[in-house]
């Protein structure tokens, strides 16, 4: 087995606390980025819990109106901006340069100050509680005339959501130089691992929209505080004006939120599939379709304004559909005939899949005109987001704590807790989303603070209130899963899934500089080549 | 590599703009007429406000600008042929062109006739020309942290990237100027 030695930096130790807060690691700043985003999913958990409880039955006055849309727009700007986007960025940040063999980003600095933007953020949008008028609560969405009128509450809201799109405008550069750039010798783009394809298509959608939601916002600041006419049809301004800007980031946001899911799901089913990704190519070039689609239907949000080209729209929907399939084969292929071990990080992987396939089904068919007249703002929307967001990235995320916390951490989390975890949290979640879909279909809109019992809809709403109560239940069982699991003394070996790429072949966890030396890369699965011979599996 | 992310730092850079412009003009094609004069309330109307842009000056700034981006570049041909006190004059006469430019546009706000207020076309013009005099006068902090730089002798015909990417951040701003300046004054 040939080798290639990589020189080691000098080491030198300073007091722990520093050392965390001063890091340009990598390593650190990924495993920054994971507790400070779980934090904020915890945050946006309650936030959804105190939604739930006031929605649980008819005529109820659990919050008044006002803190009820204060509390879904926090909700939703905690779980988007401040959990599902930068999570990305922390597995990102730990996983891309192991996979790739490199011993840190690209720009570690810029790095460290991408992930610093992030609490500050945080701590700016939810200071909107403490200010008069309360937070922001014109939904994340946040159109005007709504959004032009708030209290200060909604300035705050801008700022923070500035900040975090600053941070992860040059995050994205960041991953895209590093992805360029830092790859082992012999590692060629199409022998990249699967994620960190992912995270390139990602990175592009983020540092080329990003900065269009940035102007949008400036606008909105200038139209707030300095009597601007942007959104102001009195002046000349046009209110549909926010929303395409705003849904020109925000349908590639989409993906920026689903795809490292994707990636992440298509490192695990191989691993205990015991094969090769079924269709590396079609895989890759599926992502680069989604992303290139993804810029050219953000119209479709806004169908019933009557402002925009609905079949030139509903039809580039419909296209997207194309290259979701392709990736939902890919999966299917890989698991056909393949010796299957339903192990934790595979359960919620699977859980993905399916869950995933509902949300995008229920999505491709709301891309018909017709169809989303009916159910535009209505919960069958909010079934198919969450279907999409929950049902796909937030049980990636989990399949991916699962998955690499033996590389972070050196020890592997209890595999019993792991399945009472998965299997509360997709119970869970199917009663809290699913009836939203006959809700929806029966013409209860989104983002109301109560509704009448003349409607009947107290049954499905309690359920759908019990559903995300369990939800939270089931984080019981991986909160005591970390912490049984961090008790225990480390000492995991390189490659306990016997896995594919080359973040396996680091100690557990890595040391600072990562590699003392690497395998020869001739293919997307080194190790697997390592363990089979090169030319198994071609 | 840092050429490369400076690049990609640009392409969003020009996201930002390409959003500012789509304002502008999504703003322009729903107007009857340009300026939108009629939207003018009677209370703007007896404060004086008019919606209009004198050229002359802006003309002269924008030839001030564009001649700074052939001095940065051949500052950056000089520090490649290892010539410092060229890149130093080359940084010092494009900073103070940055600055003429800088100071003619504070004394064109001073003396228009309208403001922020006064309809979409006060809120656009001052948002797009603030935008960018705002990305002069950071282009003009970059050139003086390499001005200083150059003169403790920090750079070398083989490692001078960052007087390249000063140089390639402000033919940027120079090419949005010359958007700018096309869209609001020569079209008008």
């Amino acid at each position: 087995m040939a080798s290639i030695v990589i020189p080691r930096p000098a080491t030198y130790s300073r007091p722990a606390i520093l050392d965390w807060l001063t890091t340009v690691d990598h390593k650190k700043l990924g495993i920054l980025y994971l507790y400070t985003t779980m934090f904020f999913f915890a945050v946006g958990g309650i936030l959804a819990l105190l939604v739930r409880t006031q929605l649980a039955v008819a005529d109820n006055h659990f919050v008044s109106n006002h803190t009820y849309n204060q509390i879904f727009t926090m909700h939703a700007s905690a779980m988007l901006f401040l959990f599902i986007i930068p999570v990305w960025a922390g597995f990102g940040n730990y996983i891309v340069p192991l996979q790739i063999g490199a011993n840190d980003m690209a720009f570690p600095r810029i790095n460290a100050l991408s992930f610093w933007l992030v609490p500050p953020a945080g701590i700016i949008m939810f200071s909107g509680f403490l200010v008069d008028g309360g937070s922001a609560a014109a939904g994340w969405t946040a159109y005007s005339p709504l959004a032009r009128t708030l209290g200060t509450g909604m300035d705050l809201w801008i700022i923070a959501v500035l900040i975090l799109g600053i941070s992860s405008t040059i995050g994205a550069a960041n991953f895209l130089v590093t992805l360029f750039r830092l790859r082992a010798p012999g590692m060629t783009m199409f022998r990249m691992p699967i994620f960190c394809w992912t995270m390139l298509v990602t990175s592009f959608l983020q540092l080329l929209a990003t900065p269009v939601l940035a102007a949008g916002l400036v606008m909105l600041f200038i139209d707030r505080n300095f009597g601007g006419s942007f959104f102001d049809p009195n002046g000349g301004g046009n209110v549909i004006l926010w929303q395409n800007v705003f849904w020109f980031y925000s349908h590639p946001a989409v993906y920026i939120m689903i795809l490292p899911g994707m990636g992440i799901v298509s490192e695990i089913v191989p691993v205990f599939s015991r094969k090769p990704l079924f269709g590396y190519k079609a895989f890759v070039f599926a992502t680069m379709g989604i992303g290139g689609l993804g810029f050219s239907v953000w119209a479709h949000h806004m169908f019933t304004t009557g402002a925009v080209l609905k079949p030139f729209f509903g039809f580039m929907t419909a296209l997207i559909g194309i290259p979701t399939g392709v990736k939902i084969f890919n999966w299917l292929g890989t698991l056909w005939r393949g010796s299957i071990s339903f192990s934790t990080p595979m359960l919620f992987a699977l859980g993905f899949i399916s869950m995933f396939l509902i949300g995008g089904i229920n999505g491709t068919y709301s891309a018909a005109v017709p169809v989303d007249f009916a159910i535009h703002d209505t919960y069958f929307v909010v079934a198919h987001i969450h279907y999409v967001l929950f049902g796909g990235s937030v049980f990636a995320v989990f399949g991916g704590l699962y998955y690499w916390f033996p590389k972070m951490f050196g020890r592997k989390l209890n595999e019993g807790l792991g399945k009472i975890h998965f299997t509360l949290m997709i119970l869970g979640f199917n009663l809290a989303f699913f009836p939203m879909h006959l809700l929806g279909l029966d013409g209860m809109p989104r983002r109301i603070a109560t509704y009448s019992s003349a409607n009947d809809w107290d049954f499905l709403n309690s359920l759908s209130t019990a559903g995300a109560f369990l939800i939270a239940v089931s984080m019981l069982p991986f909160i005591a899963n970390c912490i049984i699991t961090f008790m225990k003394p480390s000492g995991q070996p390189n490659d306990p899934w016997e896995a594919n790429t080359l973040e396996w072949w680091a100690t557990s966890p890595p040391p600072v500089h990562n590699f003392d030396d690497l395998p020869e890369v001739h293919s997307e699965r080194p190790l697997f080549d390592l363990r089979h011979g090169a030319n198994a599996g071609h | 590599m840092t050429m490369l992310g400076f690049i990609l730092f640009i392409a969003s850079e020009v996201m930002f703009f390409g959003g500012l412009f789509a304002a502008y003009f999504i703003a322009r094609a729903d107007s009857p007429s340009w300026p939108p004069t009629g939207l003018l309330s009677p209370e703007q109307v007896a404060r004086g406000v008019e919606l209009k842009l004198e050229i002359a000056l802006p003309a002269i700034a924008t030839v001030i600008l564009v001649s700074s981006s052939f001095v940065i570049q051949w500052a950056v041909s000089q520090v490649k042929g290892g010539n410092r006190t060229g890149l130093i004059w080359g940084l010092f006469v494009t900073i103070i062109l940055g600055l003429v430019f800088l100071t003619i546009q504070m004394y064109d706000y001073s003396q228009l006739p309208f403001g922020t207020r006064d309809t979409v076309y006060g809120t656009t013009f001052f948002t797009l020309t603030g935008f960018h005099g705002a990305h002069v006068a950071g282009g003009t902090i970059f050139m003086i942290v390499c001005l200083v730089r150059s003169m403790n002798g920090q750079f070398s015909p083989q490692h001078h990237e960052a007087v390249e990417a000063c140089s390639m951040y402000w033919h940027f701003v120079d090419i949005v100027w010359i958007a700018l300046f096309t869209t609001l004054y020569v079209v008008g």
